[in-house]
């Protein structure tokens, strides 16, 4: 159980987003159905830190500079 | 829900009457959904016409139009929520305030992403019903929705569907007639009491709650902080979480749909080489069939050789016209050009006509036409904005136009798309750009114009700004690059190299340079990856036509206005003063003839005009590698320039397309002094 962002997380992990980044950003990512709170799969890490992340079906692409600004909580690795 | 209804009657809120149905006013129907649902087949299916409302490739942001029985039907842009972030969400967003009945089409797949739509639907009090589409879909990944319990929870009418087998849309009539106005949660009304006795309507009460601006802005009042907007969103998310852990049921994780090659495309080791394997299929198809043998057919036979050469001996029949004929094969000097001269028209002379004629119909003909008279001129002659506008745009522009969005259509069906800005994502940062901005680029080496159209895609102003500028000063359109790929191909393995050096050097330095000092941030790469899957060749047919009309509707008029204007420029005589103005920059600077001045200032016109007007120079094979970095540097084609000041105003237009004429002699000067 150890906090970090989004950035630092390993690909095949789980986790949960603790924070998100505020303004229009944060309201995307719930509507793409990513809130705090939830529990999260890092699905791939590419090469320069692009990450994308699983929930249920669907897979979203998150960019670096906004992955460094995601704030998680690792469950099971 | 009983409060929520008594307390509406008690303040007759304006809506209200709406939703018992406006009567003498014709029932406003619209289709709402996230990108990719399928919306537009349940439009067409009801209106009877095909549609296209796309959202990646960034195709223009239009409301379509139908009936139904005696209702209107409406499509909108697919967006994921109800809000003004971007254009199309406006866009959406107005025509669903205005909405009697909403149609939301839901992908069942994606429940927890769609129904977040759906709610705020909901909760901005619309009658509505809800279609859950691919439910077939649903069934091969063994995924089971409870639609019934779902319409229990939501308080509307549900329906499954597949739109792409027209399964579910005879329930259309029924879900329209049933259509009602959902479940609220409790705390809602109280939230929005306020906002509502002042605005009248739920709906807009609501949008001006979750702080969008541009309602607050039209009723004049302050919108709902950041604070209410979170608050009602997390509320609504944790609802959508809710209601789909009691109706989704998945029997085997199994049925979990796992693409390789969709996640292989995603990494840049194996991506790359997917990318390269794409690239080099479209090569062939744009590059090679379509914009070699196609065009050549189309333009060459079909345009100059029947088009022009029968339009502008018709109005030889009328004015006085110079005619030469040129036969390329012919070893006979005397006999390889020959010059036709009618000092009042055709009729004049019936033998001469009748030999010119005769000649001209040579397999290796080339008939050129003179007119003195200005507006035969500008009508008719090299420029003319009815000879050439015409063949440039049906018999040239319109094959390669359709053969990219074809391939576009294709690559956007098949979700490569979003992977593919996904893999570039890093590298596009660090020109200040995100992965989405591969689109426009790519667009680029088709049409630079159409792509300057795709920019609005892009985030911010800053992105729209270096994309526009990355796409004007560096990237070569497809004609230009047929040209390019000719004289670099004989000019050997050296001038290739410098070539593309010197063009991508330039790309980073421009691109890096703008990336640092324009103000303001770029935006982050946030973007859900559909499923990949095969495409659909009708699908892609359809939006070909009809994206490819879309352009060609847009582009047209430009074209007419740009020829009009290398008219009269021509005519005047301020193309041949241009011309001398340039030759010293060409001949010191540049290394070059005289007569690249020439390909330069037709380059003005249409990028590949100028890089056609060195093949006839003899130069060398380094000269011939100056030249083209200084055309590929230089002002994009007219048409491009006329949508780049549509696109990014006059301002900045006028900015990038005069620093392109510095960039272009300053680079290609350089060069010059180095290596020849």
């Amino acid at each position: 159980m150890t906090n970090k962002t989004l950035d630092k997380i390993k690909k095949g992990t789980y986790f949960t987003i603790e924070k998100l980044p505020s303004g229009i950003i944060k309201v995307q990512l719930i509507r793409l159905g990513i809130s705090e709170g939830d529990t999260i799969f890092c699905l791939e890490r590419l090469p320069g830190g692009t990450i994308i992340v699983q929930k249920n079906r669907q897979e979203i692409a998150i960019g670096f500079e906004l992955a460094k600004l995601i704030s998680v909580k690792i469950k099971i690795s | 829900m009983k409060d929520i209804i008594a307390h509406k009657e008690h303040h007759h809120h304006p809506e209200n009457i709406l939703d018992q149905g406006v009567p003498g006013g014709i029932q406003k129907i619209v289709l709402a959904g996230n990108p990719n649902v399928g919306k537009s087949l349940f439009f067409n299916f009801l209106s009877g016409t095909y549609v296209d409302v796309s959202n990646f490739p960034g195709t223009t942001v239009s409301i379509t139009k139908g009936f139904y029985k005696n209702s209107e039907v409406y499509d909108t842009p697919g967006v994921y929520g109800v809000s003004s972030f971007n254009d199309e969400e406006k866009v959406a967003r107005d025509i669903i305030l205005e909405a009697d009945i909403v149609i939301n089409v839901v992908n069942s797949l994606h429940l927890e992403r769609d129904l977040f739509l759906t709610l705020q639907l909901i909760d901005m009090g619309k009658k509505m019903c809800v279609f859950l589409n691919f439910s077939d879909e649903l069934k091969k990944r063994k995924i089971k929705i409870n639609a019934e319990k779902l319409s229990e929870l939501l308080g509307v009418p549900v329906y499954e569907t597949s739109a792409v087998k027209k399964i579910g849309f005879d329930k259309l009539d029924e879900a329209i007639s049933t259509s009602k106005i959902g479940i609220q949660p409790d705390g809602l009304h109280h939230v929005l009491h306020e906002t509502l006795n002042r605005v009248g309507s739920q709906a807009e009460a609501l949008l001006i709650t979750e702080g969008d601006e541009f309602v607050a802005a039209r009723h004049d009042i302050p919108c709902g902080s950041g604070d209410d907007r979170e608050f009602i969103y997390i509320e609504r998310r944790n609802r959508v979480n809710e209601i789909v852990s009691t109706v989704e049921r998945e029997d085997s994780s199994k049925g979990l749909f796992f693409n390789a090659l969709g996640k292989y495309s995603l990494n840049p080791l194996t991506g790359i080489p997917i990318l390269v394997v794409m690239l080099t299929i479209l090569y062939f198809f744009i590059g090679d069939f379509v914009s070699q043998r196609v065009v050549n057919f189309t333009e060459k036979t079909i345009g100059k050789k029947y088009f022009e050469y029968y339009l502008k001996s018709y109005v030889a029949n009328f004015t006085p016209s110079e005619i030469t004929v040129s036969l390329k094969d012919e070893p006979d000097p005397a006999k390889k050009k020959r010059v036709y001269v009618f000092k009042d028209n055709l009729k004049e002379d019936v033998r001469k006509e009748q030999e010119f004629k005769h000649i001209s119909r040579d397999e290796n003909a080339v008939v050129d036409f003179t007119f003195s008279n200005p507006i035969a001129k500008i009508l008719f002659g090299e420029f003319g904005i009815i000879s050439m506008t015409i063949t440039y745009l049906i018999f040239l522009l319109l094959p390669l136009v359709a053969a990219f969005y074809f391939a576009m259509a294709l690559l956007e069906d098949s979700g490569y798309l979003p992977r593919l800005a996904t893999m570039l994502d890093r590298m596009m940062n660090k020109i200040g750009l995100n992965g989405r901005a591969v689109i426009p680029i790519m667009l680029g080496f088709g049409c630079v114009t159409m792509a300057a159209i795709t920019t609005r895609l892009l985030g911010s102003e800053r992105e729209k700004t270096i994309a526009t500028a990355i796409l004007m000063y560096v990237i070569p359109c497809s004609a230009q690059l047929a040209v390019i790929a000719v004289l670099l191909s004989g000019a050997g393995v050296l001038p290739l190299l410098i070539y593309v050096t010197v063009i991508f050097s330039t790309l980073v330095i421009i691109s890096t340079t703008l990336n640092k000092f324009l103000p303001g941030q770029s935006t982050p790469l946030l973007i859900d990856l559909p499923i990949m899957r095969l495409p659909r060749l009708d699908n892609a047919f359809k939006k070909t036509f009809f994206r490819t009309y879309g352009f060609m509707k847009e582009a047209s008029v430009w074209f007419f206005v740009g020829a009009l204007a290398v008219g009269i420029l021509d005519i005047t005589g301020m193309l041949t003063v241009f011309q001398n103005i340039l030759a010293p920059v060409t001949i010191h600077w540049l290394k070059l003839p005289k007569e690249a001045a020439t390909a330069f200032v037709m380059g003005v016109v249409r990028r590949d005009f100028g890089a056609a007007g060195l093949f006839g120079l003899n130069l060398s094979p380094m000269q011939i590698t100056v030249a083209l970095i200084t055309i590929t540097l230089f002002v994009p084609c007219i048409a491009a320039f006329i949508i780049m000041i549509k696109e990014r105003g006059m301002k900045e237009g006028l900015i990038i397309w005069f620093s392109a004429w510095i960039f272009a002699f300053v680079i290609g000067g350089i060069v010059a002094q180095i290596i020849i």
